[in-house]
C-alpha cells in the first residue's frame, strides 16, 4: 500500500487573487518579509499496490486526466509506502 | 426537425440550477420542443441543440466542472459536439465545455475573489455566428451574470487564434460598448464573456441569457441568442431539405 501526497498550484504566469490577499493579511500582521503568497491544493491517495512505480504511475494519470487542469494548474507529488 | 422547431436538450446535472430557466424560456417563450437530459442517460434523444445549463454541478468539486464532464451524458455530448453538433454553455456550462476540452481556457476565481451577481453590458464582437445571428455588430447586451469563477484565462497564443478566427463572441464593455478595464467585473482575460469553438459550434458564455429572456422580468436582450440559434439552424434545415428535393 501507499499514498500519494499531491500538490496542485495555479501555474507560476497565473494571478492568484486568493494568495494575494492572503498575503496582504499578512503584511498587516507585520510579517513584512514574506513577501508573495500561492494558496494551493493537497490531495492524498491512498493505493493498493505493491510497486512504487506503479503507484507513481496511477497517481500521474489521475492528475493528467482529473485532479489538475493544465490549462491553469501544475502538479507535483511524492510516493510513500505505508 | 419539424419545419418551425427546433429540438433542444437542456442537462441536468446533480447541482444544476438553471436547468429550469432554460427550459420555460426555450419552451414558454420561444415555443421551442424542449426536453431535460438527466446526467446518466446514454442517448441525446435526438436533439438539434444541447444547453449545458448554470448551477453548481456535483457542487463545483475539485474545480468547476471537474467532475462534470466525466458523467455519462458527457459521452454523448462530446462526440456530438465533434461532429457538428451545437452546443450551448451557459456559465456553469461554460466551465464544463472548458473542462471537457470542446472549448480552449479555462475559468479561474473571480479577481476580486467575491462571488458577482449583477447585470452586465456585453459587446457583440461577431455577429455573424449561428450564437450571434441576430445581433448587429458592436451591440451592447444587457445580461445579468451570477459566478464565483468566471475569470477567463487563456495563453497568449490560443488568444490571438481566437481573435484571428472571430470566436470571440462577447467582451464585457461599459453602457457605450467601450472595452475596458472598469467595465471588466472578473479580470476576464481581454474582457472575454463568451467564446466559440473554431468551427463555430460550440459555445460558451459567463452571462446568463435565459435570465434575460422573459419580457416579465425587464430585459429580453437575451432572447437574441436563442433565436440566432432558432433562426439560423431552421434556415440550415431548410437549405438541406430543399437540396434532398432537388436531387431525388
Amino acid at each position: 500500500m501507499y499514498v500519494a501526497k499531491i500538490i496542485i498550484k495555479l501555474r507560476r504566469s497565473i494571478l492568484d487573487p486568493q494568495g494575494k490577499a492572503v498575503h496582504h493579511a499578512l503584511e498587516s500582521l507585520d510579517m513584512r518579509a514574506i513577501h508573495d503568497v500561492r494558496i494551493g491544493k493537497f490531495i492524498e491517495l491512498k493505493i493498493d499496490s505493491h510497486d512504487e512505480r506503479e503507484a507513481g504511475r496511477l497517481t500521474e494519470q489521475a492528475c493528467k486526466q482529473l485532479l489538475g487542469n493544465p490549462v491553469m494548474e501544475d502538479y507535483s507529488f511524492t510516493i510513500e509506502r505505508i | 426537425m419539424s419545419d418551425s422547431k427546433l429540438k433542444f436538450g437542456v442537462v441536468v446535472f446533480p447541482g444544476s440550477n438553471c436547468d429550469h430557466d432554460a427550459y420555460y424560456v426555450l419552451k414558454e417563450i420561444l415555443r421551442q420542443d424542449v426536453r431535460f437530459l438527466w446526467h446518466k442517460e446514454k442517448s441525446l434523444e435526438e436533439v438539434d441543440v444541447v444547453i449545458l445549463p448554470g448551477g453548481f454541478a456535483y457542487g463545483d468539486y475539485l474545480r468547476c466542472g471537474a467532475i462534470a464532464r466525466f458523467s455519462p451524458i458527457m459521452n454523448q455530448v462530446v462526440p456530438f459536439a465533434r461532429h457538428g453538433g451545437t452546443v450551448v454553455g451557459i456559465c456553469n456550462g461554460f466551465q464544463i465545455l472548458c473542462e471537457a476540452g470542446l472549448l480552449p481556457g479555462a475559468l479561474l476565481r473571480n479577481a476580486g475573489l467575491r462571488f458577482i451577481c449583477q447585470y452586465v453590458n456585453m459587446r457583440v464582437e461577431n455577429a455573424d455566428s449561428s450564437f450571434t445571428s441576430q445581433c448587429k455588430p458592436g451591440q451592447v447586451l444587457q445580461i445579468p451574470i451570477a459566478h464565483g469563477e468566471g475569470n477567463y484565462f487563456v495563453d497568449d497564443a490560443t488568444l490571438r487564434r481566437l481573435e484571428e478566427n472571430k470566436q470571440i463572441l462577447f467582451r464585457y464593455c461599459g453602457p457605450d460598448g467601450s472595452v475596458t478595464p472598469e467595465a471588466n467585473p472578473n479580470g476576464s482575460c481581454a474582457n472575454i464573456a463568451g467564446i466559440m469553438n473554431e468551427q463555430g459550434n460550440v459555445m460558451g458564455m459567463m452571462p446568463h441569457p435565459e435570465r434575460a429572456a422573459d419580457p416579465v422580468l425587464g430585459h429580453t436582450d437575451g432572447q437574441l441568442i436563442f433565436r440566432s440559434l432558432i433562426d439560423r439552424l431552421l434556415q440550415r434545415e431548410a437549405v438541406h431539405n430543399h437540396l434532398i428535393i432537388e436531387r431525388s
